[in-house]
């Protein structure tokens, strides 16, 4: 079975790691704040200028002047600062963040990344996104393996404008886990009850698959 | 007005000067922490061929989104666009020029702009649309491209408090670009929830300090909330406690 939404974001979570700092996305990676382990500590950064986002306000909470990237209502954690875009984003492409979650349309085997627009359909802009994948060192791709129709979008080479390229190491699909090098997709996990034949089958671009591939815990 | 008291009387006032096809930056991301009667101010005055300098364009019917339907805005930098479908519209139709710029680009240069630089150098964009006819520079054997500052003619911002020197405190989230426009317009004019006396303010508190500042105004804010998402309230939890 494909992983959920749901699933993927525990997946994502167990790469966190105690005192880090890490920025989440919007959409899938947003969700990935709710399986966060007990036992480790993790401060939240949202590039709008928040460090130590808390979870959703109750209804008296609400605060029209605490919003995360995805202009959602927030909370702040004990310990949380505030500073202007210039200052995140300083921390952003300093190299301050330890792991960057972030959504995309297609990756490539060369870690190329697509997200931000397809001509003629679809203008979001690239908000942060160009400079999360510029900045960071440690970065996980959410994303689904294939389009509704069975189409891969993990291709030989993006086919849509890049947000940025030769960034992108590691990807979480619905189906896998990969990691990106050497211009080749290479199988690490593969999601509960999904096949390897299906895998390489919706992965266009080249697929490395060594010895067994372990199912994800979850 | 008097020494450095930068105080004006009405938003006619704030916003004189604002002529056709000028540059406005503003503050703001979505919806929080926008000048909302700044933005009210030019539409009425109803200033056309401008070119603003915005995180975003606000929502169809309300922040910087109120400018479109009146065809106010020629050109747009901006790093999102999602919210908007009068924006991608009046984009798509190629009504509207729309320079896409990546957040942390487009905050680089409006801290350059307010602070003399010219430009700089960035990993951000190397190798995507953004790079497309920018000179492309290697340090340290890592590709960086320019980017060139910006400055407005008018800055628009909005903070929380304020002294009437116009030194400035932004509150929570809404800090987010305001700070960094304020220092890139010519002429800054401010809104702000509350105007206190000099010297009530914490110099140590201070986010903005009023040489950024021309143009200060008092005045009253929607603060439109663009997604509210809450979780239960703890029912084991006294209100107010």
């Amino acid at each position: 079975m494909a992983l959920s939404r749901e699933q993927i974001a525990q997946r994502v979570a167990q790469e966190l790691k105690d005192g880090y700092y890490v920025n989440l996305g919007i959409g899938i990676p947003t969700l990935v704040a709710n399986y966060i382990p007990q036992d480790i500590e993790v401060m939240l950064q949202s590039e709008n200028g928040l460090l130590g986002m808390g979870q959703f306000p109750t209804i008296d909470e609400i605060d029209a002047d605490l919003i995360n990237a995805g202009k959602q209502t927030v909370t702040m954690v004990k310990g949380a600062s505030v500073f202007d875009s210039a200052e995140s984003f300083a921390m952003i492409r300093g190299g301050h963040v330890d792991l960057t979650v972030l959504g995309a349309f297609e990756v490539d085997a060369n870690g190329n990344i697509a997200s931000y627009m397809i001509p003629g359909k679809l203008i979001k802009g690239m908000g942060g996104a160009m400079d999360l994948v510029a900045g960071a060192e440690n970065i996980i791709v959410t994303m689904t393996h294939a389009s509704k129709h069975g189409v891969s979008k993990l291709l030989k080479n993006c086919t849509l404008p890049l947000t940025g390229r030769g960034c992108i190491k590691k990807v979480l699909t619905d189906l896998a886990f990969m990691e990106i090098k050497d211009g080749k997709f290479h199988l690490l996990e593969r999601a509960p009850g999904v096949s390897v034949e299906e895998i390489i089958q919706l992965t266009e671009g080249e697929l490395v698959v060594n010895g067994d591939i372990a199912e994800m815990k979850l | 007005m008097a020494g450095f008291d930068k105080v004006v009387a009405s938003y006619e006032e704030a916003l004189a000067g604002l002529t056709d096809n000028m540059t406005v930056i503003a503050g703001g991301f979505g919806l929080c922490g926008i000048p909302e009667n700044l933005i009210s101010e030019i539409k009425r005055k109803g200033t056309k061929g401008l070119t603003l300098v915005s995180n975003n364009c606000g929502v169809d019917d309300f922040g910087l989104g109120v400018l479109l339907p009146n065809r106010q805005i020629k050109k747009i930098i901006a790093s999102y666009v999602g919210e908007n479908a009068e924006f991608e519209r009046q984009m798509m139709a190629g009504e509207l020029e729309v320079e896409l710029t990546p957040q942390g680009t487009l905050a680089e240069k409006m801290r350059a702009g307010g602070a003399g630089i010219p430009a700089f150098f960035t990993a951000t964009g190397v190798g995507t649309p953004v790079a497309e006819g920018k000179e492309v520079r290697s340090f340290n054997g890592r590709d960086y491209i320019l980017e060139e500052a910006l400055i407005g003619d008018f800055a628009i911002v909005k903070a929380w408090k304020a002294d009437r020197y116009g030194n400035l405190i932004f509150r929570k989230t809404a800090r987010n670009f305001n700070p960094l426009a304020a220092t890139a317009g010519k002429i800054t004019v401010v809104e702000v929830e509350e105007i206190v006396e000099v010297g009530s303010l914490d110099p140590d508190q201070i986010h903005t300090p009023g040489i950024y500042v021309d143009r200060l105004i008092q005045g009253t804010f929607e603060k439109r909330i663009e997604q509210r998402t809450t979780r239960p309230a703890d029912p084991h939890k006294v209100k107010g406690a």
